[in-house]
């Protein structure tokens, strides 16, 4: 074997050496388990439109307790359900209840989800800033996300047609918009579906006859953007903005409570999270995030 | 005798990491047909043959691919005439036309083209493009197939480009001083002679183009509105299979009958770039041969 030849040979070899080693220590690392007793470390996963309060939420207890670690990634309710039912993480967060599907697996897997309120979201119907109608009912809400009401006219506004955005159907929001607004009925077919809420505000503040539904939080963070509508719960009831307060009080109709899902009672830092969560600096967090404080 | 043990080992090792490929390959079939296989057992494959497709409702779900299929056809057929035009008349450029400086120059830049990731084209195509098409063509919203397909058209460019250039390059010298010494110009020497010369690998390069647009996922979701309907229209909203599949896999719930639903959309689609590879490879032995 020439100099060359063998030299290459040993750069094949330290290559493969090094993809081995590096598998090794990938398969190495998943297999480790993260019960330990004293266990400092917590994982976070679920809903996107939780996701800023969880980190906020993190970012401030971490600062309370030094040497403690929260992570928190996001994905989608249903994401985090799926985690927290593989015991892939500690806590899950949500903004929809457990589906009974997802209940019978935990019951297959021996999981027992706990449920813990942990603050309000209202939900702002976002319109492009030209648009001129400015209240509608839920009724008619109904009717335009559902497909049988789909020109501007027959709300006070242009003689054009509607564009209905809504989220994608992993999205915890599309789902409680569709129980709670949609009483349950499927969405339009021709609905556009974006894949994030940042996407659906991008596309109401470019297009003018578009309508979208978004976390308030959110809503209110780009105000300056889109025209958010005052909704009218029948009828007969006044038209109400949402804001911390409406939603807190109930008058605004389209609001829902945000969950954390933990496998049985809170034990070691898990519980002293939700402590913090639940406690009045805790909750400063979720007014300051946007969302709306439960106690 | 050491020295043979240790080749020997090594050339074990090597062969390992060759056939490694093909166990994957084998493996994601079987992991896919496994899944979907329970589908067809139950609601069963009629259930895929519907023209609706929505997997979460309150009413009924539905799993009906052909919306699914023919807004990954339509994306794909845009995308591959407007690369067709772009790619090839580049590649010719590029590889009897252009000066060398000009080659150096535009070489480069196409394969940066190829490296963009392809969240970022989809950003871009949100920002950019969409309300672009929206005035251009008077549309009421610009999320629409052909935003999906011009973002497309954009990465499968680069592949079509550099295989076609290759093709056109490897016509023997002697074909193009024949043409040239009967007194064609030099335009007839390209269209007449050199390009249909080069034709199975061009038609290679594009049917790759058309692998790499079937398959992509984030940019044609962030423009294509992703409105589960049956049309023909580049201006309608579209919801192709790799979008669907990117935006519902988190979300749903391990061993549902939507989860098996997906994994169906999955194996439609492996099928599909899977018979385009076949076609493509065709193409490139032909050309080589030849």
């Amino acid at each position: 074997m020439n100099e060359k030849a063998q030299k290459r040979l040993g750069q094949i070899v330290a290559s493969v050496i090094v993809t081995m080693t590096a598998l090794a220590l990938i398969s190495g690392c998943s297999r480790q388990d993260d019960r330990d007793t004293e266990k400092r470390f917590i994982t976070i996963k679920g809903s996107d439109t939780m996701v800023y309060l969880m980190s906020n939420w993190a970012e401030a207890f971490m600062q309370r307790n030094p040497g403690m670690e929260v992570s928190v990634t996001g994905g989608g309710s249903g994401t985090g359900i799926a985690a927290l039912l593989n015991g892939t993480t500690d806590i899950c967060a949500a903004s929809r209840t457990v589906k009974k599907k997802e209940l019978d697996l935990a019951a297959q897997k021996n999981i027992h989800p706990n449920e813990i309120a942990v603050a309000k979201d209202g939900i702002a119907i976002v319109v492009h800033p030209d648009n001129p109608v400015n209240e509608l009912t839920l009724g008619q809400l109904s009717r335009i996300f559902t497909g049988q009401s789909v020109r501007w006219s027959d709300f006070g506004g242009p003689d054009e047609p509607i564009i209905v955005l809504s989220r994608e159907s992993s999205s915890g929001t599309y789902v409680f918009f569709q129980e709670m607004v949609l009483k349950k009925q499927d969405y339009m077919q021709n609905a556009k579906l974006l894949p994030a809420t940042s996407a659906i505000i991008q596309s109401v503040s470019t297009d003018k006859l578009a309508i979208g539904y978004v976390g308030l939080g959110y809503a209110l963070a780009t105000k300056d953007k889109v025209k958010i509508i005052a909704v009218k719960a029948n009828d007969n009831s006044p038209a109400v903005m949402p804001s911390d307060q409406t939603v807190k009080t109930g008058q605004y109709p389209i609001a829902r409570p945000l969950f954390l899902y933990l496998n049985g009672e809170p034990q070691g830092t898990v519980k002293k999270f939700m402590d913090f969560c639940l406690s009045a600096a805790g909750q400063a967090v979720v007014t300051d995030t946007g969302y709306v404080a439960i106690r | 005798m050491k020295a043979a043990w240790k080749e020997k080992a090594i050339k074990l090792m090597l062969f390992a990491t060759a056939s490694t490929s093909i166990l994957i390959v084998i493996g994601i079939f079987v992991f896919l047909g496994k899944e979907a296989g329970q589908f067809a057992i139950k609601p069963g494959l009629k259930e895929l043959l519907g023209s609706r497709w929505m997997p979460v409702s309150f009413q009924k779900e539905s799993f009906g691919l052909l919306p699914l299929i023919t807004g990954s056809l339509l994306v794909t057929a845009l995308a591959t005439t407007l690369t067709i035009p772009f790619g090839v008349g580049a590649a010719v450029y590029i590889s009897e036309l252009a000066r060398p400086i000009e080659r150096e120059i535009l070489k480069p830049f196409i394969e940066i083209l190829a490296g963009i990731p392809s969240v970022v084209i989809g950003f871009f195509g949100l920002v950019v493009l969409v309300p672009l098409i929206k005035s251009s063509f008077g549309l009421s919203t610009g999320l629409t197939a052909l935003a999906g397909a011009a973002l497309l058209a954009l990465m499968a460019i680069p592949t079509v480009v550099s295989i076609s250039e290759d093709a056109i390059r490897s016509v023997p010298a002697s074909y193009k001083a024949a043409s040239l010494a009967l007194g064609a110009s030099k335009m007839q020497t390209i269209w007449k002679v050199t390009v249909p010369a080069a034709l199975p690998g061009i038609v290679a390069a594009i049917m790759l183009g058309i692998g790499r647009v079937i398959g992509e996922t984030m940019a044609v979701m962030m423009v294509t509105g992703n409105a589960a309907v049956i049309t023909a229209s580049p201006f309608d909203s579209v919801r192709t299979m790799t979008a669907t599949i990117a935006a519902e896999m988190g979300e749903v719930a391990f061993g549902s009958i939507h989860y098996r639903a997906l994994f169906c959309v999955g194996i439609v689609l492996l099928l599909a770039t899977f018979g385009l590879n076949i076609i493509a490879q065709k193409f490139l032995k032909r050309y080589r041969m030849g």
